[in-house]
Formats: structure tokens, C-alpha cells, sequence
């Protein structure tokens, strides 16, 4: 592989990575604040499940970059310009609908996502998209039946989805952005073409929000940046509560 | 001989089966005059998985062997792995054990104190990730089903 597919390689091992830790962090807010006991224990599991991911797509970044940084050098060291993480999933949780939301168009990307990733030419990513894919298929049952419940469920619930919806769907085109870094690895066989996994995750966002009595939005500008490290303003709040004691004690261990 | 002090290796979690009933462990073998264990994780995010790489190098440590670990995630660990003797250790133990066909994994899962398959599902995530917590409509008491996976 050459150098400039290697930093491609980087960059899209980054994107995974980052998103799945941002919304492990996010999920782990819930911890000890479920609405009931079963959604604390579920959100914190989900939560679990992305981190380990996380790790694994983290480390495997590092090797690919060459330059001895380890998962948590990656993840204490880097400043919001270098993270590749989603904006979605750095959004604030805000009630249970709105988590459970932004929950379900990630997990639906992520099951399309890991499913054609499986194939890919690069052995690594290959093993821990079809390892992912198991525990990310539970994420997106668990989700879309709770899209489904609280959407056509009182008055009260469907509401709150509504206006999460509103909160939410100008962070989902940036989803399916893809820069030259998409275009040299899918040539090489190692990314996948985002545009079939795009209306394969239309056809199911459409599908549950229809059970849900949901409207899909229309016409909604689009917030982009995350492939450039152009983050919204909740990273930087993030990152500086994550990296803050690791940047004051480099190099320290428990 | 490394491989019969491995396998008896218990999960940390769940005692009653080792990490070779769970197909964790997968290889032995020698590599420039060191033991290599080769384990596979079971969920990506799974904290057992840093107890059972604890517990397989202090196991051999105690008896004079120095060892190193490799962690593969190719083959996708599986519950089909999972062995039938495991599997009743499961039962006997209070988790219903994995099935095999996942499709019919929402309705059919059995109790494992009264054997009734009239059971409800309370939530995809349990006591630990790889389990989902049931409840039976029979004998009314909870349990934990470990997920097909």
C-alpha cells in the first residue's frame, strides 16, 4: 500500500472509530439515569458494544498510520480538527426519544455500512465489520422497535420524536459524505461506494417512521464537515471532559 | 499440557463453563521457543475478555510457563461454537442457553427452571451484553437468555 492510500486508510479507520466512541460517550451519560432500569442497563450495553468497536477500529488506525500511537493516544490526544466522528453522533442526547432517534439512524447506517464492509479486500476491516455487524444488529431491533413505540404511542411521545426529528435530520447527510479518501480506497477494494447504502437506509428510515405514524423530513439543509474535522460546537465540550485528566497527567497509569 | 490447564479456565462471569466451552479459546502453539495462546473476543466491548487474558497468563505463570497472548477477531466468534454439554451447564446454571436458529429467537426462548417456552422478552440487553433478560409467563420468574450471536 502506498503512503497516500495508507493516510486514506487512517482517515477512514478514524471515522468508525471516532463516531462509535463520541456515541459510546453519549450513551454513557444515561448510565444511572434511565427512564426505567431495562433502558439504562440497554443504553449502557449499546454503549459497551461501541466502545469495544471503537477500540478495536482505534488501534487498528494507529497500526495502519505507522507512527506507534496506540487507541488511547488517538483518543486523549487529539484536538476536535482531527477527529472524524459523525456530527450526529456528537449531538446532545436531550430526552429519551431524542437518544433513542439519533440511536436508530446510526445503527440503521451502521447495519447497511457493515454488511457491504464485510467484503472488503483489507482483512482487518473485514473481521471486525462482520464482528460488529452481530452486535449492531441488536442495536438497530432494540431501536426501531422503540422508534416505532414512542412514535405511535401518546400524544406526549410522538411529539417529543417530532421535534427530535427536527433536531436531528440536518446531521444525516453528513453521514454519507465521501471525499477522495472514499474514492481511492473503494478502487482498491477496501471502502464501499456510500450511495447504495444511502437508499437502503432511506427504504428503512422510511419503513419504521411509517409504523410510527413519523414523517420522514423533506428539504433539509444539510450540516457537513465531519471528514474535514469541522465539527459543531458539543466536541469541543466533549473532548475537553474526556481528555482533560489524561492531558494533565500524560503518560500516567492506575 | 498447556491446553488442559487452559481449558478448565472458568468464564469470569458466568463459573459453571470454561473459556474452551465458549470457544474464547482457539489455539496453543510455539513461537520462537515462547507459548502463543491465540483467544478470539466474544463481544467487541466484552470487560470479561481483560479477566480471561489475566487468568490464562497468571494460570500458566504458576506453573513455570511464560506465555504471550494473541487476540484474533477472524473467524467472527459465534455462539454456534458453543458446545451441547455447555450449553446444559447454561441451563442447569438459570441463563437459557443460545439457539441455534436465530429467526425464531424472539418467540421460542425456554425457561430454564420450569421448561416452559411460554416466555416474554423484557429487554434485548441483560445482566451483560451477551445476554437478554425474559421473563416466564408459566412460572413467573425472570431469567437471562444468552443471545445467539
Amino acid at each position: 500500500m502506498n503512503s497516500e492510500s495508507q493516510k486514506y486508510l487512517f482517515e477512514y479507520c478514524l471515522r468508525i472509530g471516532d463516531t462509535n466512541m463520541i456515541l459510546a460517550q453519549r450513551l454513557g451519560e444515561w448510565c444511572g439515569h434511565g427512564p426505567i432500569l431495562e433502558e439504562d442497563i440497554a443504553l449502557t450495553n449499546i454503549s459497551l458494544d461501541l466502545l469495544g468497536q471503537a477500540r478495536e477500529f482505534l488501534t487498528y488506525a494507529g497500526q495502519v498510520e505507522g507512527k506507534g500511537r496506540s487507541e488511547d493516544d488517538l483518543a486523549y490526544f487529539r484536538g476536535e480538527r482531527e477527529f472524524r466522528n459523525f456530527l450526529i453522533s456528537e449531538q446532545p442526547n436531550g430526552d429519551f426519544g431524542q437518544t433513542i432517534l439519533r440511536q436508530f439512524l446510526v445503527s440503521t447506517f451502521q447495519y447497511y455500512f457493515f454488511e457491504a464492509l464485510k467484503k472488503s479486500n483489507d482483512k482487518t476491516i473485514s473481521a471486525l465489520s462482520e464482528k460488529s455487524m452481530k452486535e449492531v444488529t441488536y442495536h438497530l431491533r432494540h431501536c426501531s422497535e422503540w422508534v416505532k413505540r414512542l412514535g405511535d404511542g401518546t400524544e406526549e411521545s410522538h411529539q417529543r420524536m417530532v421535534s427530535a426529528i427536527n433536531e436531528l435530520w440536518m446531521y444525516t447527510g453528513d453521514i454519507f459524505e465521501m471525499n477522495e479518501a472514499d474514492k481511492v480506497l473503494i478502487k482498491e477494494g477496501i471502502a464501499v461506494d456510500l450511495s447504495p447504502i444511502k437508499s437502503l437506509w432511506e427504504n428503512k428510515v422510511k419503513d419504521v417512521f411509517s409504523q410510527a405514524t413519523l414523517s420522514v423530513p423533506e428539504n433539509v439543509f444539510m450540516i457537513l464537515g465531519s471528514n474535514e474535522g469541522k465539527h459543531t460546537e458539543h466536541l469541543g465540550h466533549m473532548l475537553a471532559e474526556m481528555q482533560s485528566l489524561t492531558r494533565a497527567f500524560p503518560g500516567a497509569t492506575w | 499440557m498447556v491446553w488442559d490447564l487452559l481449558r478448565q479456565i472458568p468464564d469470569p462471569e458466568i463459573p459453571v463453563i470454561t473459556i474452551s466451552d465458549l470457544g474464547v479459546l482457539r489455539d496453543v502453539s510455539m513461537e520462537n521457543g515462547k507459548i502463543v495462546v491465540t483467544i478470539t473476543p466474544t463481544y467487541s466491548g466484552c470487560p470479561a475478555m481483560k479477566a480471561i487474558e489475566l487468568d490464562i497468563l497468571s494460570v500458566l505463570r504458576e506453573n513455570g510457563i511464560d506465555a504471550k497472548i494473541k487476540t484474533v477477531y477472524s473467524p467472527a466468534w459465534t455462539t454456534d461454537w458453543m458446545s451441547d454439554e455447555a450449553k446444559e451447564k447454561l441451563r442447569v446454571y438459570g441463563i437459557s442457553p443460545p439457539i441455534r436458529n436465530p429467526k425464531s429467537e424472539i418467540r421460542n426462548i425456554v425457561c430454564p427452571r420450569c421448561n416452559s417456552s411460554n416466555s416474554e422478552l423484557i429487554s434485548q440487553f441483560g445482566s451483560t451484553a451477551c445476554k437478554a433478560l425474559y421473563r416466564c409467563k408459566d412460572c413467573r420468574e425472570p431469567f437471562d437468555y444468552f443471545k445467539c450471536h
